[in-house]
């Protein structure tokens, strides 16, 4: 079955490439271009940004042409948690700390999952996992995590 | 005789107490990560490197190459005992291992692997040794020009090999270079494309975007069909081949190691291009093939002593080169980088301890896994054994932590689950993302030689084609291209990436 021009991984994937090759094209509009024997610094995105054009409006024109694959549902929870929950940790980190960052982004992004419930087990793995981040990443290997952030006191 | 002396060298650095350690660690590592289903190589790369950057360059660029292989070995136990293989080279070890698993063979199919990994591993780093200093020798007399046309070449044919349509693999390629220009021009001093974040100044790490592309990403592509496994061997017995296996491997071993060895060389996908080859070789050669697909020996011995092979001589253009033909090489090179050593054929001269302790330790770490992981192999059956919603989780922790480490910026971290985010949408629209870490790695390099081979041409472009080396290198690359644009060969090459996959 032939599927509708906007439902295609084509369609989309050619937006895709022109729009990061108008935004690249327009950002550098004001790079010095300079010249082939001494490029400037807007020479060769120009040129990148040109093709990637190019190539989104081969992409989307095959989209017209050819029958293709429909895009499909988008996994909005997972995609939405995951991302959401590793941008929590560093929104946290700094503010509340390593352990209140690292419990969020395990249980933001377990929710994620149809398995996710809660149960004794699962409870005692963030534990131990909070515990080995400590002992290993900060007391160990020394990286800069404050355990307890600023939101509480220090 | 120079490359036994050579080989000393190595061995000398290789054999170093700590060096072992780091090899063993990296192996170990590896192949701890790299069983946990839906993790391949280039994620368990990615998720480790942030462990080496403390170490010094020879045993860190040790430690990432145990892993390589630790991770290779991994995947190909995943692929056999829960038929989920972690990456495109061991879906072909699924078809039979995991038949022979289902026949209560899984001993037997996983000794085979690591038998012939092991061979293979051997011939390969021989031939490193042997090859490696004559190309680089080549590559000394490279100026800019031949530079840019090599680098165009490598990435033509990492395009044309790989599978996926070419369209999407060139338009990757180009996001990837673009992206690799993101930060300060080291020319002119202009800052380019940072949204006036000084985070990114000096352009966006590699980590960030492995780890968001490939580690982010495959989880929640992952996540998105979500489904129960079982393990097929609770225990696995009898790992001990016998004679009569030893005599049954033999032949596809080398076989196996032939193709893989050469076509390991070769930009792309290689050494899952390699175990495909090596399948279909397998089959074509067989007296009885209808039983492959149904645990025959040969279906896994040929494709894992050849994908073994292609990964051992994917390090043979990244050494002498410094042009990475896969994504796990492009890991490599930014290891190299960010550890200080510009990649190229200078680093065989300039730092010979490096260059032949990483080879030497390569054997070193294909015996450890040999002599370690069917040992083991009931650890790594537990490992398997956790279900992935525990196990998720924890990948994400890893990395963000290890993200944040990399400079100590919660930026960083931000910016890795933006790229988790893109990496998601790419692959829902069949892009790989693969090329484009190869793009974002040969950016910044590809347009410095640009820049200075048509400096030097007084901006002339024609000087790409009155070199010779440079005019051979931008031929092949033409041929390449429209070989694989003519319609018999495009047909062919859909079927062979489409069989059994």
């Amino acid at each position: 079955m032939m599927s509708h021009v906007l439902q295609k991984k084509d369609f989309w994937a050619g937006v895709l490439y022109i729009a990061f090759g108008v935004a690249a094209f327009w950002i550098g509009r004001d790079y010095p271009m300079g010249m082939a024997g001494r490029m400037g610094a807007g020479y060769f995105p120009t040129i990148l940004s040109v093709t990637l054009m190019l190539i989104g409006l081969l992409s989307a024109a095959r989209a017209f042409a050819q029958e293709g694959e429909a895009v499909g549902a988008i996994a909005w929870k997972p995609l939405a948690l995951v991302v959401g929950s590793t941008a929590l940790f560093g929104l946290l980190l700094s503010t509340a700390g390593l352990v209140v960052a690292l419990i969020a982004l395990v249980l933001v992004s377990a929710a994620a999952s149809q398995h996710f419930r809660f149960e004794p087990k699962a409870a005692a793995g963030l534990i131990l996992l909070v515990v080995f981040c400590t002992l290993v990443f900060v007391k160990a290997l020394g990286v800069p995590m404050p355990l307890v952030g600023s939101w509480f006191g220090e | 005789m120079e490359t036994l002396s050579n080989l000393w060298l190595g061995l000398e650095t290789a054999l170093t107490f700590w060096n072992l350690a780091y090899c063993m660690v990296g192996v170990l590592l590896g192949t701890a990560i790299g069983v946990l289903p839906g993790l391949g190589p280039t994620a368990t790369i990615a998720m480790l490197l942030p462990v080496t950057f403390g170490l010094p360059p020879v045993s860190a660029l040790i430690m990432l190459a145990g892993i390589y292989y630790g991770a290779q070995y991994g995947g190909s136990t995943t692929a056999i005992l829960v038929n989920l293989p972690g990456e495109s080279s061991s879906v072909v070890t699924a078809l039979d291992g995991y038949q022979m698993a289902r026949q209560g063979k899984a001993g037997k199919a996983l000794a085979t692997a690591a038998i012939g990994s092991f061979f293979a591993g051997t011939v390969a780093t021989v031939l490193l040794a042997v090859f490696a200093p004559p190309l680089a020798d080549l590559a000394l007399q490279f100026g800019p020009a031949e530079y840019f046309s090599l680098m165009v070449l490598g990435l033509v044919a990492s395009v044309v090999l790989a599978h996926g349509s070419l369209l999407h693999a060139f338009g990757m390629i180009i996001l990837g270079l673009m992206l690799g220009l993101i930060g300060t021009d080291v020319n002119s001093g202009t800052t380019r494309y940072t949204f006036g974040f000084p985070e990114i100044a000096d352009g966006i790490n590699f980590v960030v975007v492995a780890m968001g592309v490939f580690g982010l990403g495959e989880i929640i592509g992952n996540l998105a069909n979500e489904t129960t496994r079982t393990v097929m061997a609770k225990t696995v017995k009898g790992l001990m081949p016998t004679r009569e296996d030893l005599k049954q491997m033999a032949a596809p071993v080398l076989r196996g190691t032939v193709l893989g060895s050469m076509l390991g060389i070769l930009p792309g996908g290689g050494a899952m291009l390699a175990s495909f080859a090596a399948y279909t070789l397998e089959k074509k050669v067989s007296r009885h093939p209808e039983r492959f697909g149904k645990g025959a020996i040969e279906g896994v011995a040929g494709p894992e002593s050849a994908n073994n092979a292609g990964a051992q001589t994917s390090f043979i253009p990244m050494l002498t080169l410094g042009i990475p033909s896969n994504p796990v090489m492009a890991l490599m090179i930014g290891a190299m980088i960010m550890q200080g050593i510009q990649p190229g054929p200078s680093v065989m001269t300039e730092q010979p301890v490096l260059f032949w302790g990483l080879i030497v330790s390569m054997w070193i770490g294909n015996l450890f896994l040999l002599v370690l992981n069917l040992p083991l192999i009931g650890l790594w059956v537990r490992m398997i054994s956790v279900p992935y919603h525990f196990l998720y989780p924890a990948i994400l922790v890893f990395c963000a932590i290890g993200v944040f480490s990399l400079n100590n910026a919660t930026f960083d971290v931000y910016l890795m689950a933006m790229f988790g985010f893109l990496g998601y949408i790419f692959r829902k629209l069949d892009c790989e993302p693969a090329p484009m870490l190869l793009g974002f790695i040969l950016g910044p390099m590809m347009e410095e030689h640009l820049r200075r081979a048509m400096l030097i041409s007084k901006g002339d472009a024609t000087v790409f084609m009155s070199r010779p080396i440079s005019a051979t290198m931008l031929v092949l690359a033409l041929i390449l291209l429209a070989s694989v644009l003519a319609p018999t060969v495009r047909r062919k090459r859909e079927e062979a990436f489409q069989e059994e996959a």
